[in-house]
């Protein structure tokens, strides 16, 4: 046991001695969770639209005003020919333009029918579908209204209630995905990092010849990585919650403790990339290929699983980001305990038992 | 007493190629025991499956009075070793890597703190006990390397190509070391390419291509082959087809 400890303080000689690495783990979640959460946003808000008005009557400036009061746009100019509209989207000053035709208000009461036209800057598809229901479900709040007075036979009444993140903050995806990225960026290219510079240094033969069991030597080089993981964990945590107003709903004990497990899958990982090679730069290599692109990609971070095809799909069941990430939003955004993240926590568990297996058998092998 | 390294026809086999082909020696306790050959004759090899990196394919061997392949802890506790690469951590001081390696052996805080001093005074580094092992030059780092691979008192060392890229006048102080450990009763097991440090062991063994081709003190094998030099004798050995070699050894 006394030799674990030597082990671990040198380890920690090692990690604290790094400055330069110490400040890119400890920056990157902190840059990423700012950027992510301040900068790169697919939330609607404050959008910029033009409205050619070509009613000029109570009811179409009616319309504009429930727009903008929505917070979601605001009218950056007024447009007064047809032709000016297609000149404001080439330079990309609007998103946006709602053409209201003549007659308008005429038209909604006597004809029964008032046609308008939303005209979106599509080039950015997921922004210019988000746009037209935003501004579809102002119009139709707005019809309501106007109609409320008459009272139709029979109505069906949708009542929409965004659940778990009713204001939509894109926030409450980036920030179990950030945790994400970084844990597995630290545990697995760290430590997988960090064995083979051993062989790079040829110090792991030393290790090998002394007395030191092989778990000893794993274990001794995982576990300050461990903790400073979790550190990391607990600041992004921190960051989500206080800065960005992230709930944890769920029990924040069960929280950590599937943080813990998804470190140790992903330390498992780094330690089996690190049976892989003997070299630091093909570590990083596989690292960054072989898991931080797949926990990009496919963990439905960035992009919906939901909307890939069936193979890519099935393929994300094999990532354990896909696993961690359901479980961070279920525990922290719907509150859910044990017992209903018991699935994808027992999927995450039982990787790890096998990539740990896997790694120590193959690291047990002598080196050849 | 006990010998220190017997080997039976310990051979290594990595797919078809033999390595180390079914080798036999003894070492004597206290001996310092050269292991020299060409690049790639399998003298590495050798020595890594006497330190158990490697398992042997076929043979019989016991280092320190242990079988290798059924004792390798009681093995391991015995020895120390020292490889090709520096084996230092760079980003430690001198201390700590003294204290890190004895703690690794399971040496006291006690004892660990006396052979520290006994190990900077030795090599006179006090004043750069503090200083990380990156800041010194390549000859005190391997001095230091030698005198941790023995800091917990093995009964052998192996020490593979310990002077590689040093200057002649460390190196001489380097064999000071060595002479010192073997002094002690250390058994010292040393590969080496340097054919004047052949001279200094007290027996060595000539490999190529996987076999011992021969195995006498310096004196004898010059005498044998007639040679001025080691190096002569190496070089006979070396160039000879192995055809002739089988009838001469």
């Amino acid at each position: 046991m006394r030799e674990f400890f030597v082990f671990v303080r040198k380890e920690c000689y090692h990690i604290f001695r790094d400055r330069r690495t110490l400040l890119i783990l400890f920056g990157m979640p902190v840059v990423l969770i700012v950027l992510f959460g301040f900068a790169i946003t697919n939330e609607v808000r404050n959008v910029k639209i033009a409205v050619l008005d070509q009613a000029q009557d109570a009811y179409s400036r009616q319309l504009t005003d429930r727009i903008t009061a929505s917070g979601y746009f605001t009218v950056d100019r007024y447009l007064h020919a047809e032709q000016d509209i297609e000149p404001v989207f080439r330079k990309g000053e609007v998103k946006m333009v709602m053409v209201v035709p003549p007659n308008f208000g005429h038209k909604f009461y006597h004809g029964r029918k008032a046609p308008l036209q939303l005209l979106t800057d599509a080039s950015d598809p997921n922004t210019g579908t988000t746009l037209v229901n935003y501004a579809n479900a102002i119009i139709l709040r707005y019809q309501q209204e106007m109609t409320g007075k008459i009272t139709l036979p029979l109505t069906i009444q949708p009542e929409a209630r965004m659940i778990y993140n009713p204001s939509l903050k894109s926030v409450f995806l980036f920030v179990p995905g950030v945790m994400t990225l970084i844990l597995m960026l630290v545990c697995a290219m760290m430590t997988s990092i960090t064995i083979t510079r051993e062989k790079e240094l040829g110090t792991m033969e030393i290790l090998l010849v002394s007395p030191l069991k092989p778990v000893t030597i794993i274990a001794g080089k995982v576990i300050p990585y461990i903790a400073l993981s979790f550190i990391i964990a607990l600041t992004i945590l921190a960051m989500g919650f206080w800065i960005f107003g992230m709930p944890i709903r769920g029990s924040l004990l069960l929280l950590l403790l599937e943080c813990l497990l998804f470190c140790l899958a992903a330390l498992s990982l780094g330690i089996l990339i690190s049976s892989l090679t003997n070299s630091q730069q093909t570590a990083m290599m596989i690292s960054m290929m072989g898991l931080l692109l797949p926990t990009i990609l496919l963990s439905g971070f960035v992009f919906p699983l939901e909307s890939m095809p069936k193979p890519l799909q099935i393929f994300a069941n094999i990532v354990p980001a896909k696993w961690f990430i359901i479980i961070l939003k279920d525990v922290m955004l719907k509150g859910a305990g044990l017992r209903q993240v018991w699935q994808p926590t027992l999927i995450l568990g039982g990787m790890t038992l096998f990539f740990l297996l896997v790694s120590v058998r193959k690291f047990k092998t002598r080196l050849s | 007493m006990s010998k220190a390294i017997v080997t039976r026809n310990l051979t290594k086999r990595f797919g078809d190629f033999i390595a180390t082909n079914a080798i036999t020696f003894e070492v004597e306790q206290g001996e310092i025991f050269g292991f020299l050959g060409a690049n790639g004759a399998g003298k590495t090899t050798a020595m890594r499956m006497l330190c158990g990196l490697l398992k042997p394919s076929s043979g019989e061997a016991t280092v320190a009075g242990f079988n290798i392949f059924t004792q390798a802890e009681q093995v391991k506790r015995r020895i120390g070793y020292m490889s090709q690469k520096f084996s230092l951590y760079e980003d430690l001081t001198v201390k700590e890597n003294i204290r890190f390696y004895g703690g690794i052996y399971g040496l006291s805080h006690q004892q660990i703190k006396s052979k520290t001093e006994e190990l900077l005074g030795k090599l006179q580094l006090q004043k750069e006990a503090d200083h990380l092992v990156s800041s010194l030059p390549l000859g005190w780092k391997q001095k230091l390397s030698f005198s941790i691979a023995v800091l917990h008192n093995p009964s052998i060392v192996f020490l593979d190509e310990p002077t590689g890229g040093v200057d002649p006048i460390t190196r001489r102080q380097f064999w000071d070391l060595i002479y010192e450990a073997a002094d002690g009763g250390v058994t010292i097991f040393v590969t080496t390419h340097y054919m004047d440090e052949a001279e200094y062991c007290n027996r060595i063994s000539i490999m190529v291509d996987g076999r011992i081709k021969a195995l006498d003190t310096p004196a004898r094998l010059k005498e044998q082959y007639r040679a001025d030099s080691m190096n002569e004798v190496f070089l006979q050995l070396a160039r000879a087809k192995p055809a002739e070699n089988n009838s001469s050894s």
